[in-house]
Order: C-alpha cells, then sequence, then structure tokens
C-alpha cells in the first residue's frame, strides 16, 4: 500500500516537471488520430539530424511482387556497408501516430450543478503501407562507376557515380531500371551536384530466408551539410500530387524549409461532435483545402514537440532504444551529461530529441526544387489538434438553464461554420450529417419543448 | 506658426528623404505581415527592436553630441523585426542594441563599416542557437509586395542607391540563372530560387544603405558584384541558406578599399531645416549639410 502511494506521487511529481515548459498542460482527451494512411500514394521518412550528421530512414511501403521492387534515390557522399541498416517498420508507424493530428473531447457540465463529469474515449486506426520504382539485374559500363555493393538484410545495395546522365540512364535501363522517361535530365542535374545514387533491390533468397510479407524500411547514416531530400526524380512523369511525410528528428528544435514556405495546419478548432467517427474524412478534407488555398500543394506542420512529452498522447513518446534504432546518435553520449529531470512516466532521464512532422503535397510544377531544411532554435510546441465540446443533455431545471441552452447553440453554429471553412463541406451537408448522426444536435429551450415538435415550416429551409 | 513657405519645405522634404519611403514600406510590411500573411511576428519582438534600437541611438547620440535622429535606427530595426527569428526577448534585444551600437563602435575613415541591422542579424544567430533568419518563410503575395516597392522606389527615385540594388539583383539572377543551365536545370527552378523575400528584402532595403556602401557609382557595382559571388558560394557551396546576409557581413571591410580606389563623395541625408544644423569637425555621420540633389 506505502509503496503504490509512493510510486503514485512520484509519477506526479515527474509529469509536472515535464510538463513545466508548457503553458497549456490541459488539451483536452484524446479521441482519435488521423493517420498516414488516410492519404494515398504518400511516403515517410525519418530525418535525424544534428551538425553535419544525416541518419535517414526510409519507409519501404511496396506490396507486391519483390522482384518488382526497386529503388534509385540521389545521396550527398558514398554509402558503404557499415552505413545502411534494415529498420523495423514498427519504429515509423509508432512516430507517425505519436506526431499524428487528434481529436479531443471536452464535456459540459450540468449548469445546475457544477459538477465534474469528464469521459474517455479512445479510437485509433489501423496501418498502410505504399512506395518505390523499377526492376533489377547488372552489368557495368558507360562511365558509371559502381563505388560499393554490398547486401543489408533483404536487400542488395550499389552505391553509383556518374560522368554523364545518359551514360547512368543507359546502366540502369540496360540493368532492368524502369527510368522514367524524361528523368535523364533530372540525373544529370545531380550528377553535376555531385551526388551519389543509392540503388537497392531485393535479394530474393535472404526475402524468402527471413519471410514476412513486407519489405522493412531501409536507414542510412551520412555526414554532409546538404540537410535535403531528393524529391524531383520521383516528380518526373507522375501525375498528380503525392504526399510525403516527414519526421525530422533534432537536438536543437523546429525543422523547417529554407526554400518553400512552412504553413502551420488549422489548429485548435471546435467542430461538431459527429466529426468524432469521421475524423479521418474531416481530417482528409481540411488537409485539402488548407493546401488548395495554397494552390493545391504545400509544406504543412502537423506537429512539433518535445520528444519527452505529449499532450494529449495519441501514441506514448518513443523509447530510448526506439530513437536510438532510428538513429538518434546523441543519446548516446547521454550517460555523461547529466540532466535529472525525469520523463513522463518517469522511467528515464529527459532526453534532447524535438520532433517535427512536416506534411508536403507536392507536384513538379509547384515543387520545382528538392527539399532543403534547416533546423532553427523553435522550441515552441505545436500540434494539430481539433475538439470537440459534448454539450450537457441531461435534466436541467434551473433558470441558468435557458441561458446555457442558449449559449450552447450559438457554439455550435459556429461549430458548423468553422466546419464547413476548414473542409469546405456545405453547411446544408453537415447539418444532414449532424441528423443523421443523432448526436450533438441543437439543444431546445424549455419554451420549444412546451410548444413540441417544431413547425412543418422549419424543415424546409433547414440551411438559413 | 509655420509659414506657407515653410510648410512646403517640409513636405517636399519629407518627400525627398529615402528613409520615409524605406520607413513606410517596411512598417507596412510588418504590418500586412502580422494581420494578413501570418509571419508569425509576436508583439514583444516588434517592441524590442523597435524600443532597444531607438534607445540605443538615444544614448549614443547624447554621448557623441549629436542631434538625436530616429529615422536611421527604425530602419535598422524593422529590417531585423523582419529578418530575424527568435524565441527570446533578450536576443532582439541584443540584435538591436549590436545593430547600433556596430555604427559608432566599429568606424573606419569617417564611415561606419558595417550595415547596422545586418551586423547585429548575423553576430546574434551566429551566436545563439536561439536565433536564426528563416530565408523561406515568404508566400507569393508578400514576396510580390516587396518587389513592387522596392522598383516603385527605383522608379520614383526614394531609393538613392538603387544602382547597387538592381546591379546586385542582376548579377545574383546571372550566377542563379548560369548554374541552373549549367546543371541542365528546368527554368523554374532559378525562377523559384529567385521568388524569395529575404532576398528582395535584403536587395532594396539593406544593401542599398548609401552609409555602408562604396561612394561612387562604379564602386557600388563592382561591390554589389563580390556580395553576389560570395553570396552565391555560400548559398551553393557551403549550402547555407542565409547566403547573401552573410555575404554582406563578410565583403563590408573591403568598402574602404572600394572608396580608396573609386574616389566621390560621402553621401549626407536630407536635412530638415539645414540653416539650424551646424558642421562639427570630423562628424560625418548624418545630417550636416544640404545635400547635393
Amino acid at each position: 500500500m506505502k509503496l503504490s502511494k509512493y510510486l503514485l506521487s512520484s509519477a506526479l511529481v515527474a509529469a509536472s516537471l515535464s510538463f513545466a515548459p508548457s503553458a497549456n498542460a490541459f488539451c483536452g482527451f484524446y479521441v482519435a488520430k488521423a493517420d498516414t494512411d488516410l492519404f494515398n500514394q504518400s511516403s515517410k521518412v525519418a530525418l535525424v539530424r544534428d551538425g553535419d550528421r544525416t541518419v535517414i530512414t526510409m519507409a519501404n511501403d511496396y506490396i507486391g511482387d519483390p522482384t518488382e521492387f526497386a529503388m534509385v534515390i540521389p545521396v550527398p557522399t558514398v554509402i558503404k556497408k557499415e552505413q545502411v541498416h534494415v529498420s523495423d517498420s514498427s519504429l515509423l508507424d509508432h512516430l507517425d501516430a505519436y506526431t499524428a493530428p487528434r481529436l479531443v473531447e471536452y464535456f459540459d457540465e450540468n449548469p445546475c450543478e457544477m459538477r465534474h463529469r469528464l469521459k474517455r474515449f479512445s479510437a485509433s486506426a489501423p496501418v498502410m503501407m505504399e512506395s518505390a520504382q523499377a526492376d533489377t539485374a547488372r552489368d557495368q559500363a558507360l562511365g558509371v562507376t559502381i563505388e560499393e555493393t554490398f547486401s543489408v538484410g533483404e536487400y542488395d545495395i550499389l552505391i553509383l557515380s556518374a560522368k554523364e546522365s545518359d551514360g547512368l540512364q543507359s546502366w540502369l535501363t540496360e540493368n532492368g531500371y524502369k527510368i522514367p522517361d524524361g528523368a535523364e535530365r533530372t540525373l544529370g542535374s545531380y550528377i553535376k551536384q555531385d551526388m551519389k545514387f543509392f540503388v537497392a533491390k531485393v535479394n530474393l533468397e535472404k526475402k524468402a530466408d527471413m519471410g514476412g510479407e513486407m519489405l522493412r524500411p531501409i536507414a542510412v547514416a551520412y555526414e554532409s551539410p546538404k540537410f535535403m531530400l531528393p524529391i524531383r526524380l520521383g516528380t518526373v512523369n507522375a501525375k498528380g500530387t503525392q504526399d510525403l511525410f516527414v519526421y525530422a528528428l533534432t537536438r536543437k528544435g523546429k525543422v523547417e524549409t529554407t526554400n518553400y514556405r512552412t504553413h502551420k495546419i488549422p489548429s485548435d478548432k471546435e467542430v461538431p461532435v459527429f466529426v468524432k467517427d469521421q475524423f479521418g474524412d474531416f481530417y482528409r478534407d481540411m488537409y485539402k483545402t488548407s493546401a488548395k488555398r495554397e494552390g493545391g500543394h504545400g509544406v504543412f506542420m502537423e506537429y512539433a514537440w518535445d520528444m519527452n512529452w505529449c499532450d494529449p498522447c495519441a501514441a506514448d513518446p518513443l523509447s530510448d532504444d526506439q530513437l536510438r534504432e532510428l538513429g538518434v546518435f546523441w543519446l548516446n553520449d547521454r550517460e555523461d551529461d547529466i540532466r535529472p529531470m525525469p520523463r513522463r512516466g518517469g522511467k528515464s532521464m529527459a532526453k534532447d530529441v524535438y520532433v517535427t512532422r512536416l506534411h508536403v503535397r507536392y507536384d513538379a510544377e509547384s515543387f520545382p526544387e528538392d527539399l532543403k531544411f534547416k533546423t532553427t532554435g523553435d522550441r515552441g510546441n505545436f500540434q494539430g489538434r481539433y475538439i470537440l465540446r459534448h454539450a450537457y443533455e441531461g435534466e436541467m431545471n434551473c433558470p441558468e438553464a435557458e441561458d446555457y441552452v442558449e449559449r450552447v447553440n450559438t457554439r455550435k453554429e459556429k461549430e458548423i461554420k468553422t466546419l464547413a471553412n476548414l473542409t469546405g463541406w456545405s453547411t446544408g451537408h453537415i447539418r444532414t450529417l449532424i441528423d443523421e448522426s443523432g448526436t450533438g444536435g441543437f439543444l431546445k429551450s424549455r419554451k420549444e419543448k412546451e410548444k413540441g415538435k417544431s413547425d412543418w415550416w422549419d424543415k424546409i429551409w433547414s440551411d438559413d | 506658426m509655420i509659414t506657407q513657405s515653410e510648410k512646403k519645405s517640409i513636405l517636399s522634404y519629407l518627400l525627398k528623404d529615402p528613409r520615409h519611403y524605406q520607413i513606410g514600406v517596411l512598417g507596412s510590411l510588418i504590418l500586412l505581415g502580422v494581420f494578413h500573411f501570418a509571419f508569425a511576428l509576436p508583439a514583444w519582438h516588434v517592441m524590442a527592436c523597435l524600443g532597444s534600437a531607438l534607445t540605443t541611438q538615444f544614448i549614443a547620440d547624447k554621448i557623441t553630441g549629436r542631434p538625436f535622429d530616429p529615422r536611421s535606427p527604425l530602419i535598422s530595426a524593422l529590417s531585423l523585426t523582419i529578418l530575424l527569428r527568435t524565441g527570446s526577448v533578450w536576443l532582439s534585444i541584443a540584435a538591436a542594441v549590436l545593430a547600433i551600437s556596430s555604427k559608432y563602435l566599429i568606424r573606419f575613415q569617417g564611415k561606419h563599416l558595417f550595415n547596422p541591422a545586418n551586423f547585429g542579424l548575423v553576430v546574434v544567430a551566429l551566436l545563439f542557437s536561439g536565433a536564426w533568419i528563416s530565408p523561406g518563410q515568404w508566400g507569393t503575395a508578400p514576396i510580390f509586395a516587396i518587389l513592387l516597392a522596392g522598383l516603385g522606389g527605383v522608379v520614383t527615385g526614394k531609393a538613392k542607391r538603387w544602382d547597387v540594388s538592381l546591379s546586385f539583383l542582376g548579377f545574383y539572377a546571372a550566377l542563379i540563372l548560369g548554374r541552373a543551365l549549367w546543371l541542365g536545370d528546368p527554368l523554374t527552378i532559378p525562377a523559384h530560387q529567385l521568388q524569395n523575400g529575404a532576398l528582395l528584402i535584403f536587395t532594396f532595403f539593406m544593401i542599398s544603405d548609401p552609409k555602408t556602401t562604396p561612394n561612387a557609382r562604379i564602386g557600388r557595382v563592382v561591390y554589389a558584384a563580390l556580395v553576389a559571388a560570395v553570396g552565391f558560394t555560400i548559398q551553393f557551396g557551403f549550402y547555407n541558406s542565409a547566403g547573401i546576409i552573410l555575404a554582406l557581413i563578410l565583403t563590408a571591410p573591403t568598402v574602404p578599399l572600394f572608396d580608396r580606389i573609386f574616389q566621390d563623395e560621402l553621401y549626407q541625408w536630407p536635412t530638415l531645416f539645414p540653416k539650424f544644423q551646424s558642421s562639427r569637425k570630423g562628424d560625418t555621420y548624418e545630417t550636416v549639410q544640404i545635400p547635393a540633389e
């Protein structure tokens, strides 16, 4: 008994210490999150960066015949076997869940008896995958140098350097890599910028030995002043827009793009309670509408937070082991620099890890250049957060009730307008959805209740 | 009472001094930025930059015995407000104090060496991780507005050093375009690189400072080429997105050399009532004589 009491109090101390930097310690109860699987054609990349050191983990969401799989990525330096690691896809999924936009809810108290009534719900969504490009085989010629060749996990990897783009293009084509038409120019630009090419395909025997359906993410560590993500090869010949999720982990603070504007996704908006069952649709359309206002594309910050905590949590912060696996190399030095701030749950010391989630929607026309990033000293917290406020719907017998009903209905009216503005849905459609959901409708004042059912004409112009 | 002719002279003076145009443009840009384009400029940052720049100038003028003139520090403070990002009010203050005091402390042959805003910005951003420059945080509309205001200044003659602005922009654009042609990149890439708010603010409101650029026109054009080349090298050779801003501080010490090679009169700001101002020996800083124009 004594022991459990002690544990409880130490947990509270831990929690309050880690909450200290934030002004909004209570951000509502977590209800649901918007996972990346809402977005088709999306890729996920974790970028760990400090100084000139980068560890990039690319999620491999490829589903299909492994013989068909291959990827060609420009990299700033030659990569050796020791710099490549096959990671675990659950890590990126966890990072995705931790940083996902979230829905929270609050419950009004009975205005007649000011009693606390707080409930908790939770729901989450499954995980999906997608990715990559071409084919396989090998040979040599055409001014192409194979700098390194090695196998890691289920992947056979080549690091190529080239002198001429047509040579590289021919080499890749002859070796069975399907390179889109028009890529030659882009390859040429990368060659002149002294970039190397990281080419990976699946080793079928090893894949068979390992079993499992999915290909695991590839992590690459390198040192270069270039803090960028090459997106140009992926936009050659691609139709429509693509979605990219970047989870940047740094020691100092927020990461932003230097050659495109980083917008904050609209946040802290109160929306009607039926959104609870349609959070996925809501978020997808809200993102689309936000992007549309910027011309159909853009870089949007969806989350930026100190990795020690979250409020509310869509998923637990990543553990030290998970972060190390993602390549957060500075955690290893931490034994020396003692900083006695406990993290939430009190398991270990506070870590210097700050995560930024950027959701990029791009196409070749609006994003002609590769994404270039910069770490800023900004450690302010930001999250995509949407709020449901449940009205008190029980029996209310007091003079304050009339006033309360009026306030709630004004609030609901405002929520409908907010939702329409965020998602581009029409208010009429939203009202229909509210009716269909059967929850969160307008409250009736006592007069209206006494009057009985609404008049027949109320339904004709319900949009007004 | 102010007489009719004095009223006229005040009006023509208000229109004449290029600093008024700059203050107007930068001030409206901040207001537009805060209220319309969501630049995320906190009020304390604006207040700290303005307040400490004016205070520093006031104290320095008291010490050196010059009449206090708020216009130059106002321009420096507005440029700092727009280009510097920080989470700490102390860093905003530090940047503004450094900016203004550099005018008094780092001088050579009667001119201050560094562009004040540039000096404060770079020193604070290099020394503290809590301060940084965000070159990418501009939407299309503000970029267009700056371009319009900048060119407007050139056309109406409000920018007295339009030669340095235009030649810098020309050289820099040529380098960017040349790089794209060499790489075989589509022209949308250099076009995108030139659509940068920080680049345009720099071009029309920072490098154009008459006090820290060479006195002779030919000197200024050569100097602009130097800044463009250094900035381009830092940006694309060393992958630092604040290339041109660093280039200005790095090349500033060469300005006296340009002044020696290409000799010309030192620029003087126009004055309000020239007859009331007395010239002190060695006082080449601000407002001592009627401008040549």
